[in-house]
């Protein structure tokens, strides 16, 4: 690299001397171009693409452009998956969702863009997102719809068919006016053909999805009698709008005066609305619906999580205990004030008061001495604030305490809890029987689900050390995502 | 190692609590010979100054003044009496008035005979026993590097810094791991384990900060 690129303003182009730490985020790209098309790799994702800007905007691109450079700013954006159909984010077939997601816009910017294009394209960009649906597989799938379509000889025919139908309906069309036939209709010859195809084709959750979208012209066949007057009503209506637009648009002719085609758009576009209207918006609602039931799915693992750390555990409690009466009504008395102050007040399980971090772990302390009565002997040094990160952590250290009091037979359970600037650690050791790690199946739930589980979609890590007859000893570390804050309180003059 | 080769520690109980310090005596009988007892600071100086033990056994909270008090005295005229101080209360400004006044360590009155045992002989051996609550005082006190204006300049700055390997001791002694443990974690051996903890000990007495008596007088809940 010359060293004369000191110097700004030399005449050297300054991207020389950027280009290789603006290539330094590009190193690890992975070699592995599969199947060309729809395969991108984003090896590091947005703020790379930024920094590539910076560089981007200085004048020297207009001596020496920087082609490679642009290519690489567009390469990086989006998720960095190859590209693929989002049935999940779906209005049609999920394509401009698709393509959002893999480009790293919104959404709704994209289907703005297909619908200012399918204007100024004369329609041609129906039959291209029709193919898209066809030939871009779904998420998480590997075969495309298209694929399946191949093999479907009677949906080619059934598709070769329909096309041919509208060929002659347009052909008599075009009678009354050519140059709208012309101009917009033959294209949609090519999109009949893929929506014949991806109708029959598509996966079985795709049908559902779609059988909705058509759902209102279902109801307008010959089973739809029991439909209200207000109903019918509204589709004779329709029909009227629709009807009257279009005679109107096919004996417009382009030399008329421009008005005319317009107030034909305005009835077509009154009448879909009034045909469809209803429909849509229940379609919207069910899509609002249907994201709310996937956030629930996740707030559940989230509760299944709690309940296994107080309710099953207690159960398991209870059964051993079996023989002594009064304590398992304390238990379960002690468990059922838990449960209603997690789920009518709000708190979290077991944190009772506590607003810092060593007020937690004394908690913990507490309750697990009172229940399982087991010694705990605990050492807090440091303290601050409590938030959703180190709650995690206190809930996955009661786990890990609860576990070395139920399982290890060890008279007394240490609990060590270190607040430092960066990072909280907490170490909960037993001298009892220990454990192989390894041999823990995957499905005991302790281990796999409230320590590992919680720690990790929190950002923590966990090290379990354990050997037969040794004691175990688990280390919860949770790094500190806000600045350190003041200390809580008379809790920590230790630090400033 | 002397105390155990040889003849066993003498030991001079202090506590105000008779009950305890009959429990004490009959269940260390035979491990340290109990000497002599007192039930407040003017009597133990007394007892102490007149039998010279290898061992006080002393707790915290005596009603003529603290445990610190009878320390400060003894020492003037036998420095060579080693302190281990008792206590119930496990409050840390306690713990630190009383180890900063000399005490060579500190366990609590919950701990087993053995272990009582085995830190009475330690003590009289020289070392510094810390209990993990100790322990975890002293990581907490020496937190924070200290600021300029808490330190007099007259003072060695090595007193007021923990080392990392020292920090590291205190960390496992703080969850409850024996020295022999320590030793075997970190790949040292057992001596130097008590000479990091001799180290901290006479950091812990000698150091000038302020802090240290402040974070003391602020932690007084525990």
């Amino acid at each position: 690299m010359p060293s004369a690129g000191q110097g700004a303003g030399q005449g050297k182009p300054r991207w020389q001397l950027q280009g290789p730490a603006g290539n330094d985020g590009y190193v690890q790209e992975p070699s592995e171009p599969t199947w060309p098309p729809f395969r991108f790799h984003g090896g590091a994702g947005r703020r790379d693409w930024r920094a590539d800007r910076d560089w981007q905007t200085r004048p020297d691109w207009q001596t020496r452009p920087d082609w490679p450079g642009r290519t690489r700013r567009w390469r990086h954006r989006g998720n960095g998956e190859p590209l693929r159909r989002d049935p999940e984010d779906r209005l049609a077939g999920g394509v401009a969702a698709g393509i959002a997601a893999w480009r790293g816009f919104s959404p709704t910017t994209v289907r703005i863009a297909f619908v200012v294009a399918a204007l100024i394209s004369q329609g041609w960009v129906v039959p291209i997102y029709l193919g898209g649906w066809l030939l871009i597989p779904a998420k998480d799938t590997e075969a495309s719809i298209g694929s399946r379509a191949r093999h479907d000889s009677r949906g080619i025919a059934l598709a070769v068919g329909l096309a041919s139908l509208l060929c002659v309906v347009l052909g008599l069309a075009s009678v009354l006016n050519p140059w709208l036939i012309n101009t917009y209709g033959w294209q949609q010859v090519i999109s009949v053909a893929f929506l014949a195809l991806v109708w029959r084709n598509a996966p079985d959750s795709e049908q559902a999805a779609m059988r909705r979208l058509v759902e209102p012209l279902e109801s307008l066949g010959p089973g739809g009698t029991r439909a209200s007057r207000g109903t019918v009503i509204r589709l004779s209506g329709a029909l009227v709008l629709l009807g009257a637009g279009v005679i109107w648009l096919l004996t417009s002719h382009e030399s008329i005066a421009l008005l005319r085609p317009l107030a034909g758009l305005i009835l077509v576009a009154a009448g879909i609305v009034l045909l469809l209207g209803p429909w849509w918006l229940r379609i919207a609602r069910d899509l609002v619906l249907e994201r709310q039931a996937r956030a629930r799915a996740e707030e559940r693992a989230d509760i299944s999580a709690r309940v296994h750390d107080s309710v099953l555990q207690t159960l398991a409690l209870i059964q051993r205990r079996a023989g002594d009466p009064q304590q398992v009504v304390q238990l379960a008395r002690a468990q059922e004030r838990e449960l209603r102050s997690w789920l009518f007040e709000g708190r979290t399980l077991g944190d009772g008061d506590a607003t810092t971090f060593a007020e937690g772990i004394r908690q913990i302390q507490r309750d697990v001495e009172a229940r399982h009565g087991v010694p705990v002997e605990i050492v807090t040094v440091g303290d601050c604030p409590l938030d959703n990160d180190l709650n995690a952590l206190l809930a996955a250290a009661r786990e890990a305490t609860v576990n070395a009091a139920k399982w290890s037979g060890a008279s007394v359970i240490s609990l060590f809890a270190e607040v430092e600037p960066e990072q909280v650690e907490a170490a909960v050791r037993d001298r009892g029987k220990g454990f192989d790690p390894d041999a823990v199946p995957g499905d005991r739930k302790g281990l796999a689900e409230s320590i590992h589980g919680r720690m990790t979609r929190h950002g923590g890590s966990v090290a379990v050390h354990s050997a037969l007859g040794e004691g175990t000893k688990v280390t919860l570390t949770m790094p500190r995502t806000a600045a350190p804050a003041a200390p809580a309180g008379a809790a920590g003059g230790n630090r400033r | 190692m002397s105390a155990t080769a040889g003849a066993p520690p003498r030991v001079v109980l202090v506590d105000d609590h008779g009950l305890f310090r009959s429990g004490v005596r009959a269940e260390l009988g035979r491990q340290v010979e109990v000497v002599g007892e007192a039930d407040d600071v003017a009597p133990a100086i007394e007892v102490i100054g007149r039998l010279v033990p290898d061992v006080v056994l002393l707790d915290v909270h005596l009603p003529g003044g603290g445990g610190q008090a009878v320390i400060a005295a003894v020492k003037r005229d036998h420095p060579e009496v080693r302190f281990l101080a008792l206590s119930a209360s496990d409050a840390p400004e306690d713990v630190i008035a009383v180890i900063r006044a000399g005490a060579r360590g500190y366990v609590t009155k919950t701990i087993s005979t053995a272990d009582l045992a085995d830190a009475i002989r330690r003590v009289a051996d020289g070392d510094a026993v810390f209990s993990h609550r100790l322990a975890g005082f002293v990581l907490d006190a020496f937190a924070a590097a200290p600021s300029p204006e808490d330190v007099k300049p007259s003072f060695d700055p090595e007193l007021d810094q923990l080392t990392s390997r020292e920090r590291e001791v205190l960390r496992l002694i703080a969850q409850g791991y024996t020295y022999k443990e320590i030793a075997r974690e970190l790949f040292i051996s057992v001596k130097t384990v008590e000479s990091h903890v001799s180290s901290v000990l006479r950091k812990l007495q000698l150091s000038s900060r302020h802090q240290l008596t402040r974070w003391a007088a602020e932690r007084r809940l525990t």
